[in-house]
């Protein structure tokens, strides 16, 4: 069966309709990955007899005459970040490379009780430690629109499993911009929530007070979709608070005729390619089309964002990464040496690679005896200083639109030996995290070499709804 | 700047085995990033306070109920150590000889 431009509405369509079965489906999903995976390296695990298995449920209830929901027979992708009861969960590292996990994170429940099909877990820079998917155990994931160039990272095998066609909508997680820079350079859309919004348990931690977990997808609509199932307070999460989640479908089609959308001046300045610039300014002109109005803004702070970013992040990730210590769980070293001390010692030494040891060594070195308030207490006061100018803006405006990163996709190893360089990649996505934002990238053009571009829309927490109205405002009329 | 002694120090903290190699790699890659991350300084934050989390919540609790999402057997078949009377088998913590 013919499986391009399908969206999650014609796929339920279809389904109830019987004009093709879920199993028929899931096999032209499964090759489509299978193949694109030789290709593109996309896939750590491809999950294919679950896949099947739940198929063929999906299909025993449509031929008894049971209603099936909207998200149910839909075929998806997880990031390895995600733990999937049964099912290896690396996190892209070598000191999980054999872990099953023995739970399903919340989001994964909640998709599985909406029936989703699990078509494999994507690729990802060890631990969520990286932009580019470079760092994986597994070697990087290939853009799919050049397989010279990165997918991006670190959500690049959700993000390249969406843009190559192996799924409708994945999930990723972005703690400085691992879901929106690969939705970039992939061209898809996806959505970084507001912090909290949706549930980190069972989500191997990275930086706990950055951390999100959000979906790509073809289309604003899909994520809408998917937001419908995955977001909501959990209480296995204590950082999920009781907002009312809307109904992210209901409010796609409403007018932006009356919107203020901020142009922040910093996020056009000297560092951006003149491609992407052009394209998110006709983007926003196809919105001013719409009825929106705009206002230029100021965001003076942003520079100092990567700076804030680099404390806080590898502090929280030092003290998380602790835990793996390939005892409880992990690959045992393969010399255990004399001692406790020594086992640990090489387990980590072994089982860590580069960019996370460098994090961890970032982490542990600013939370030291004599460093803790030049480094870490000051980003936290400079963190505070971020927040009061997002805040301060969104009193004149409603969302804010810039770049999502300075420049379109990266050739694969142009920035693996100069970490700097690949941090500063972040330098658009990182603000949002360290003001726990809600952001959606949306593609707008290509380069003349035919790398996508994104934009990303940026509002005021728990504004997601608006920001989908938004994105799917610029598709219907672009 | 990181120096190499400083690099040792702070891997063995860490726990995180490093060559040779990884030692004298790190301590230029870490001055960098940390020479980067001090223009902070160039910030008046006298009045400021620190964000340490951004959701506003404050003392989340709950009931302290045992949890019987995940058994005993399953948790212990993720470690790669012996297992001895439903416990892991580690490497003397405390040696008494």
């Amino acid at each position: 069966m013919n499986i391009q431009n399908l969206t999650i509405d014609t796929i339920h369509e279809g389904l109830i309709n019987k004009e093709f079965s879920c199993t028929e489906l899931t096999k032209a999903f499964l090759e489509k990955a299978k193949k694109e995976n030789e290709r593109l390296n996309i896939y750590i695990t491809i999950t294919e007899k679950e896949a099947l298995e739940t198929a063929a449920h999906v299909d025993e209830k449509i031929a008894r005459g049971e209603s099936i929901s909207g998200l149910e027979g839909i075929p998806c992708s997880i990031k390895d970040l995600i733990n999937t009861k049964g099912i290896r969960s690396t996190s892209g590292s070598a000191i999980l490379s054999d872990f099953v996990s023995p739970y399903d994170a919340t989001v994964v429940q909640k998709l599985r009780d909406a029936g989703m099909i699990m078509i494999g877990k994507t690729n990802l820079d060890e631990f969520a430690c990286g932009g580019s998917t470079e760092y994986s155990f597994v070697g990087p994931t290939r853009n799919p629109h050049n397989e010279r160039y990165t997918a991006g990272g670190s959500s690049g095998g959700s993000a390249a499993a969406v843009a190559a066609g192996t799924c409708l909508y994945a999930l990723g997680t972005d703690t400085g911009g691992s879901i929106r820079q690969p939705a970039s350079f992939c061209g898809v859309p996806a959505l970084k929530v507001t912090y909290g919004r949706v549930s980190r348990s069972g989500v191997t931690a990275m930086a706990s007070s950055l951390d999100t977990v959000g979906p790509f997808a073809h289309s604003c609509r899909d994520i809408a979709h998917v937001m419908n199932t995955i977001a909501g307070s959990d209480p296995e999460d204590s950082t999920t608070p009781e907002v009312v989640v809307p109904n992210y479908l209901h409010s796609l089609d409403e007018s932006i005729k009356g919107l203020t959308i901020g142009i922040p001046k910093e996020y056009f300045d000297d560092g951006i390619d003149e491609e992407v610039k052009e394209s998110v300014h006709n983007a926003i002109k196809q919105l001013e089309k719409q009825g929106a109005t705009v206002k230029e803004v100021s965001l003076p702070m942003t520079k100092y964002a990567i700076a804030v970013y680099y404390i806080v992040m590898p502090a929280e990730l030092s003290a998380n990464l602790a835990r793996f210590d390939a005892i409880r769980f992990g690959t045992k070293p393969d010399h255990t040496g004399e001692s406790l001390e020594e086992y640990y010692l090489n387990a980590r030494g072994e089982g860590f690679g580069d960019e996370v040891k460098r994090r961890i060594m970032m982490g542990t070195y600013v939370l030291s005896a004599g460093y803790y308030d030049a480094y870490y207490k000051k980003a936290q006061k400079v963190r505070t200083a971020i927040i009061e100018e997002f805040n301060t803006v969104f009193q004149e405006v409603d969302v804010l639109i810039g770049p999502t990163v300075p420049t379109p996709a990266f050739k694969l190893g142009e920035k693996l030996d100069d970490p700097l360089q690949m941090y500063l990649v972040d330098s658009l996505t990182v603000p949002m995290n360290i003001a726990g934002l809600p952001a959606l990238n949306v593609p707008c053009g290509s380069t003349k070499k035919g790398l996508p571009i994104g934009m990303q829309i940026i509002g005021p927490q728990f504004s997601e709804a608006q920001l989908l109205t938004i994105g799917h405002t610029y598709e219907t009329h672009s | 700047m990181l120096s190499e002694k400083e690099v040792n120090h702070i891997a063995k903290l860490a726990r995180l085995n490093l060559s040779s190699e990884e030692v004298k790699r790190f301590s230029t890659q870490l001055s960098d990033i940390l020479t980067y991350v001090e223009q902070l300084e160039e910030v008046d934050t006298d009045t400021i306070k620190e964000t340490s989390q951004v959701t506003g919540l404050k003392n989340v609790t709950q009931e302290d109920v045992i949890d019987t999402k995940c058994d005993g057997e399953a948790l212990l078949l993720c470690s790669p150590l012996p297992k001895e009377r439903k416990q892991i088998r580690v490497k003397t913590v405390i040696d008494n000889t």
